[in-house]
């Protein structure tokens, strides 16, 4: 059932804190982690500092393609403060020149053969500080032979391209991979013979999600016991731990991989880059602590990009607009190893959900992904394993859809969702939706906004020759990775592990898998042990981060961490409270089924008088005395909990822009964002991960690319020229919600970490498309950068790559 | 070279190297690492302080540069133990997430309410717009400053009136 309720967009103030409300279990709730860092006590991985510990720095390749003739580091070497100078060759000796990437590719961790992408690491330095590292790279002086790169996805097939990875065996071409879903011939007929076919590309440029933190780590090789402790900025802990054991053959049980205080992530720290294999190797080498950090450019230029996709887009519909069918072809750009971070079956992600929120007949994607000289990367930016890439094709050529048949977008969407009653739901390319009731949310962002005035007004306007749009977007994600029948990482099952310890006084401890890198974990998780056991949130500790200490699970990424691990949460408690209310009906002297539990104490039934407190079990189950038969001491649990099937939230956004017809600058006036992510345990933190993403959609929209030059040059590689929106360039949010609960997971809880930036660029290209109506124009590629949107206006947009 | 400054009222002095940064200053030599990095082209703002309460993006300043100043950073905004409105602001109302941002945001607010006591939305978005914040979209950065802005109000008009009255409010 879908619950929705009127959601002001209240703000807090001094005599009315409302985000204050000390549930004990979902609700409003002021975050635990907070405290530290409002006082600029957050641990990050640049504030480890360890005895001893010397920095390392890489240099990179100043070029895009180029074979390596020689490196000679002996200046390098006589530098006073240097420790080390290591170059690919050093590492091959070890074996170690190549590792495996997340998608069963291989990386270089440094160059031995050629040089792939600008910026690639060629040698590292490790010195007694940062400045004297640098320094060093600036003595190491390499040879290169220049190879023609091939930047230009569409040209990477062509037989007169250079090949990029020679280094795979019999490799003749750049094909990285081919991939294909749905029913070709069935979509073929339904468009053969639709009343109306429309055809769109549509490009989702290359951007990146660089976080505030970049990355790094600290790596310390315990020179007695061999044992490995690294602090890394890393999503993932437990699956970069297994790898570290696979490329380093340390043994497993001598690495702890420590995520401290994480300054964003958005998928950006998922990957394993060659900078952590480096200060490994360096602090193996020398027996000492060894820490690397990047700078922004090195962020920006070779760690996980995101996107990269042409797609070619149709849509088939009836004369009165129902969609019948969608058909794509994709090229897809990997760079120069395929290091995207997707279920292995997936090599496309999830774009497979490239149907959205539509009762249709047929669907067909096919894929060509190709290698290019440029970065690696390919799943980062908060994308939910691709369909960030699905849901703007879908919603952009719905649009489209809705200019030919000259519809309103709204009505065409209304006409065409899958019907409550539908669900679970399966698609057309084999996804089972689990639950959804989408006319809700859509009514209620269109009230929200007003969106009956706005078409009044925008008439108005355009009578005067003012430019302003009005943009739809509704999406459906899939989320919560996953079912371990069908994904794995690696080899490695995507179920996560959960541990519970409740105290004698009824304190307790949880320990998860995932990592927060700003989601609240430490609020959230306690929330909902709180709500299982009626223990306040403020004393349940929250541990995670370490792998020392927590059990194993696959981490935090694709807006898992409630789906998996929330559901994990949920059920280890529910084991303690089964437990629980055996040894209460001892305590009680009554059956367990005259026990009932009522949030925080079990309570005979008809007899609330004779009730304990989930303290006193505790206190009981660690105590002397006997415990009923059977029944062990203590109170802690574990579990794995393997999903029985992703979670689909969705959402119905609204975005109103104005157009300066002199200047072609868009400003984004109004946003209105519904989301649906089933139950919600904590509305604030909610409404947080929500702005968030609508920040990243205004940034994609209107600023952010990675762009290149024709040798391959990246040419945005600071935040000077890779724009990132201040609050300058976005509106007050407006948020609101509905409630329709996942019905298998087991608190109805489905995602919400990605929703926002999946949802959010197609419903501002959307309004700027729009806005410029009046031009004719019925498509025009992000980025929507005035000069852009200038050149659409004048009638000669071109794509972006 | 030896560089001495105050910082958040107590002297310190160190030798360094006449380029270091004096967020690396603070960050590697003082040991005050609430001070975050997070660019080479001073766009972000993360590592906002105050020097001589003005504040400055601390990437962007030589650490010989603020000797004989006085430095105040996100770590001396807590006085005897009590946070500053800022602070708690930034607590209520959802202001941070990853918190990476955050210390530079709150050296920014604090500056800007001891200027301007009653700030409306378009000039905190303007005094913070040299500043990235990758995480809230920042509207409840504003509704923080705004929270703290009308607590401090609050405050100022209950000690008028003690002072006033001679009783509390
Ligand atoms: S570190 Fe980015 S502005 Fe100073
Ligand atoms: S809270 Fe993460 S960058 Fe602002």
């Amino acid at each position: 059932m879908t619950v929705t309720d009127d959601n002001t967009n209240a703000v807090p103030t001094p005599d009315n804190n409302l985000n204050d409300n000390k549930p004990v279990g979902y609700g409003r709730m002021l975050r635990k982690e907070d405290p530290r860092f409002v006082r600029g006590l957050g641990q990050y991985c640049d504030d480890v500092e360890l005895p001893g510990m010397l920095h390392l720095a890489i240099l990179r390749s100043p070029m895009a393609h180029a074979r390596i003739v020689n490196i000679d580091k002996s200046a390098a070497e006589a530098h006073p403060k240097v420790k080390a100078v290591i170059t690919g060759a050093d590492l091959a000796e070890q074996g170690l020149a190549w590792m495996p990437t997340l998608s069963n590719d291989v990386q270089a961790v440094l160059a031995t053969d050629k040089v792939r992408f600008q910026h690639q690491e060629v040698a590292f330095v490790v010195a007694e500080d940062r400045y004297s590292a640098r320094d060093a790279l600036e003595l190491i002086d390499v040879e290169y032979e220049y190879i023609k790169p091939v930047v230009d996805v569409r040209k990477a097939m062509d037989p007169e391209s250079a090949i990029i990875r020679d280094d795979l065996e019999g490799k003749e071409d750049n094909y990285c991979f081919k991939w294909e879903t749905g029913d070709k011939e069935a979509t073929e007929a339904v468009f053969a013979n639709a009343d109306v076919t429309v055809k769109e590309e549509v490009v989702y440029p290359r951007v990146h999600p660089a976080p505030m933190e970049t990355c790094g780590c600290v790596a310390d090789v315990d020179r007695v016991s061999g044992k490995l402790t690294l602090w890394s900025t890393t999503q993932a802990p437990h699956a970069h731990r297994t790898v570290y054991a696979l490329v380093s053959g340390l043994p497993e049980h001598k690495i702890r991989v420590i995520a401290p205080d994480i300054g964003g992530g958005f998928g950006n720290k998922v990957p394993i880059y060659p900078g952590y294999v480096c200060a490994i190797v360096a602090s193996l080498v020398i027996g000492k602590p060894v820490k690397w950090m990047e700078d922004r450019t090195e962020n920006l230029v070779s760690t996980g990009f995101a996107r990269d996709y042409v797609m070619q887009g149709e849509i088939a519909a009836t004369k009165d607009g129902k969609i019948q069918a969608i058909r794509t072809h994709v090229l897809a750009d990997h760079g120069a190893f395929n290091g995207t971070a997707a279920p292995l079956k997936y090599p496309a992600g999830f774009f497979g959900v490239f149907t959205g929120s539509y009762d249709i007949d047929a669907a067909y994607c096919d894929m060509d992904a190709v290698y290019t000289n440029k970065a690696p990367g390919g799943v980062a930016y908060a994308c939910s394993f691709r369909i960030t890439e699905a849901v703007y094709l879908v919603e952009r050529i719905v649009d489209c859809l809705a200019y030919e048949l000259d519809m309103d977008p709204a009505e065409l969407r209304l006409k065409n969702f899958i019907q409550p009653e539908q669900f679970p739901y399966e698609s057309k390319t084999g996804w089972v939706y689990d639950s959804g009731d989408y006319e809700p949310a859509m009514r209620k962002a269109m009230d929200m906004i007003g969106y009956d005035d706005l078409r009044a007004e925008q008439a108005e306007k355009r009578a005067k020759g003012e430019l302003m749009g009005i943009g739809i977007s509704f999406f459906t994600e899939a989320v919560g990775a996953g079912p371990r029948k069908d994904m794995d990482i690696l080899g490695l099952g995507m179920a996560d592990g959960c541990e519970l310890r409740i105290h004698p006084t009824g304190k307790a401890v949880v320990r998860l898998s995932v990592k927060t890198q700003g989601q609240g974990h430490e609020t959230t998780f306690a929330q909902i042990i709180a709500e299982e056991l009626g223990i306040a949130p403020d004393d349940i500790d929250v541990v995670h981060g370490d792998t020392d200490n927590t059990p194993f699970g696959l981490g935090t990424y694709g807006s898992r961490s409630t789906p998996v691990s929330g559901a994990a949460a949920a059920l280890v408690a529910r084991k303690i409270r089964e437990k629980a209310h055996i040894i209460s009906s001892g305590m009680l002297e009554a059956s367990v089924a005259d026990i009932e539990w009522v949030k925080g104490s079990f309570q005979v039934k008809g007899d609330p008088e004779k009730s304990v407190t989930i303290q006193d079990v505790a206190m009981r189950a660690h105590g002397a005395g006997d415990l009923p038969q059977g029944i062990e001491g203590g109170l802690d649990a574990s579990v794995c909990y393997n999903p029985d099937n992703l979670t689909y939230p969705f959402g119905a956004y609204i975005c109103v822009v104005d157009v300066d017809p002199g200047t072609a600058e868009v400003k984004v006036r109004r946003f209105v964002a519904v989301d649906d992510c089933g139950t919600q345990i904590n509305p604030m933190i909610i409404e947080g991960q929500v702005h968030g993403g609508l920040t990243d959609g205004v940034g994609m929209a209107l600023m952010e690319m990675i762009s290149f030059d024709e040798e391959g040059n990246c040419l945005n590689s600071t935040l000077m020229d890779y724009l990132i929106p201040t609050a300058m360039e976005v509106p007050d949010w407006e948020t609101g919600h509905t409630v329709t609960p996942s019905p298998h997971h087991p608190i109805g809880a489905k995602g919400i970490g990605e929703s926002a930036t999946v949802g959010s660029p197609p419903a501002v290209v959307n309004a700027v498309v729009d806005a410029l109506k009046p031009y004719g124009i019925r498509h025009a590629d992000m980025p929507l950068t005035p000069s852009r949107v200038w050149e659409a206006m004048q009638g000669n947009h071109t794509p972006p790559i | 070279m030896q560089v001495t400054m105050t910082i958040n009222g107590e002297e310190v002095s160190r030798e360094v190297e006449p380029r270091t940064l004096l967020v690396h200053f603070l960050r590697d030599h003082v040991g005050l690492t609430g001070t975050h990095w997070g660019c080479d082209t001073s766009n972000c703002g993360t590592c906002v302080v105050w020097i001589d309460e003005e504040p400055v993006k601390s990437c962007t300043h030589l650490a010989a540069m603020a000797g004989g100043h006085a430095v105040r950073t996100v770590e001396g905004l807590e006085v005897d133990g009590e946070l500053d409105p800022v602070q708690e602001g930034f607590i209520q109302c959802h202001g941070l997430q990853c918190g990476f941002c955050t210390p530079g945001m709150m050296m920014t607010a604090r500056a800007l309410l001891d200027r301007n006591p009653d700030p409306d939305e378009a000039t905190i978005r303007e005094a913070i717009s040299g500043q990235i914040c990758r995480c809230t979209g920042y509207s409840t950065i504003i509704r923080s400053i705004q929270w703290a802005a009308s607590k401090e109000r609050e405050t100022a008009v209950e000690l008028a009136g003690a002072s006033n009255e001679g009783a509390s409010a």
